[in-house]
């Protein structure tokens, strides 16, 4: 298994990297960390003729913490988020959300965008930007700059709305204001395995443990991350129990198109969705009672 | 259009290597084929198995899924650096030696360097962070207790080297 020849281009600058992206179109690649990329080449699923090594542009990997907001670059290392304890105060679903992808090597040299660009169905950091309505910042040399809100840009498996001669370079993460619960959880059939099942909220919480603000989704099920918008504003007012969890996320589900696969079926899936969905509900709604104490 | 060679400088268990690659040589056959060194085994080819795992400026990397040409600049350490001198064992290997980690011995050098990784970072690690930390790491061998035991063992207080090859004597295993 070994990739078709390209020719390697070392970027030098983002003006650069979308210039070659102008000139080349689908022919050219951009390359970050390659963690998904490398084997899809070896694999030959990708033969780009043109590789545009983006990874060592200190432009793309900025990461700056602001209260309402944390704008994050395009590379920036997914190994690096789970050492940044500014960022876990900031983005806590994200720093739970990184614990469960990949391996340690694999998240060494793996990048936050570059995830999000390859758009696996089940891979964690699409799921935790769809459930937070992230913004992507994508930049071409025709077009300047443009965003999508994240829960419109993964339109199926690895398939998104970034135009060939765009290249994505920001992540601008949503900060809720005040203290937030987060819980994400996944099945798999090892540990950074791709997932069967996996999902991820977010919740509000005043000091009776009434449910203020909601985000929550599912991965691994549909063809793209999954987010509720609106199922997760019937949760605002209420106490969640077990029943409310449940019930919420079999609704859930039932919105979602499974598909099957050597290691689960349609049914099983959705099963798994159901459970995954209700245990992190349940899991931030209780976290209420044992806060503020940081979960390491 | 050409797929021009592109000249690379790695510095690969501290001795800067440059040689000229195609660009779509994984940095794993770059170690393998162009310096011959092949400790480092070539498993899956696609980010599964571990077996080519390498340090990568001190961190643990897949060398399979990544190019040559991305490694240029940096400085890599493969399974045949972790030993202080030629001849010699590391604490973590003899203690290998020492529980039986190893059968087969095709994923142990990719074992090595994310347990090497490990107790780099962190010098006395819990069972769970073991076991994290060869997560990405398959073995059809061992059931990987061996492999916990021997972390365990080398990060034990005082353990020292013991095998007599270990300690620099030549003396070979019979």
């Amino acid at each position: 298994m070994k990739a078709a020849p390209f020719e390697y281009i070392r970027a030098e600058s983002l003006e650069h990297v979308l210039e070659r992206l102008s000139q080349h179109g689908m022919d050219a690649k951009a390359i970050a960390g390659g963690q998904s990329l490398v084997p899809m080449m070896a694999m030959r699923l990708a033969r780009p003729t043109v590789l545009l090594d983006i990874y060592r542009l200190p432009e793309l990997r900025q990461v700056n913490i602001e209260p309402d907001r944390v704008r994050m670059g395009a590379t920036t290392r997914q190994r690096a988020i789970e050492y940044e304890i500014d960022l876990h105060k900031a983005l806590p679903l994200v720093r739970d959300a990184v614990r469960w992808v990949g391996h340690i090597q694999t998240r060494n040299r793996g990048t936050v965008g570059g995830s999000l660009v390859h758009a696996d169905p089940s891979a964690e950091l699409p799921l935790a930007a769809t459930v937070l309505n992230a913004t992507l910042r994508l930049r071409s040399q025709a077009d300047g700059e443009r965003q999508i809100p994240a829960q419109e840009f993964f339109l199926g498996p690895m398939f998104t709305a970034t135009a060939e001669t765009e290249c994505l370079v920001e992540i601008e993460w949503p900060v809720w204001q005040g203290a937030v619960a987060t819980a994400f959880e996944e099945t798999a059939m090892r540990h950074g395995d791709f997932a069967m099942a996996s999902a991820a909220c977010q919740l509000q919480l005043d000091e009776d443990g009434i449910c203020r603000r909601a985000a929550f989704g599912v991965g691994g099920v549909d063809g793209t991350p999954r987010a509720f918008p609106e199922l997760a504003r019937q949760l605002v007012g209420q106490r969640i129990d077990e029943s409310v969890a449940r019930e919420i996320a079999q609704i859930a589900l039932q919105q979602t198109e499974p598909g099957s696969d050597l290691h689960a079926d349609a049914d099983y899936r959705r099963h798994l969705g159901v459970v995954m969905l209700t245990r992190v509900l349940l899991k931030a709604a209780q976290s209420h009672h044992s806060a503020p104490a940081l979960q390491h | 259009m050409s797929f021009s060679p592109v000249n690379v400088e790695i510095k690969v268990n501290g001795v800067i290597q440059p040689r000229t690659v195609e660009p779509r040589t994984t940095l794993v056959d770059f170690l393998r084929d162009h310096l011959g060194l092949t400790g480092t085994h070539v498993g899956c080819e696609h980010g599964i198995c571990g077996a080519c795992s390498v340090l990568l400026d001190g961190e643990p990397v897949r060398s399979c899924c990544m190019f040559a040409v991305q490694a240029d600049g940096m400085s890599v350490t493969t399974v045949e650096g972790l030993a202080p001198q030629r001849g010699c064992l590391s604490k973590m290997q003899d203690a290998f030696c020492e529980t039986h980690a190893l059968q087969c011995g095709y994923c142990t050098p990719g074992m090595l360097i994310a347990c090497h990784a490990l107790v780099e970072r962190t010098p006395q690690p819990t069972e769970a962070q073991i076991r994290d930390a060869i997560g990405g790491n398959l073995c059809r061998c061992t059931g990987y207790q061996q492999i916990v035991d021997a972390v365990k063992l080398a990060t034990s207080p005082g353990y020292e080297v013991k095998s007599a090859q270990a300690k620099g004597s030549g003396v070979a295993h019979g």
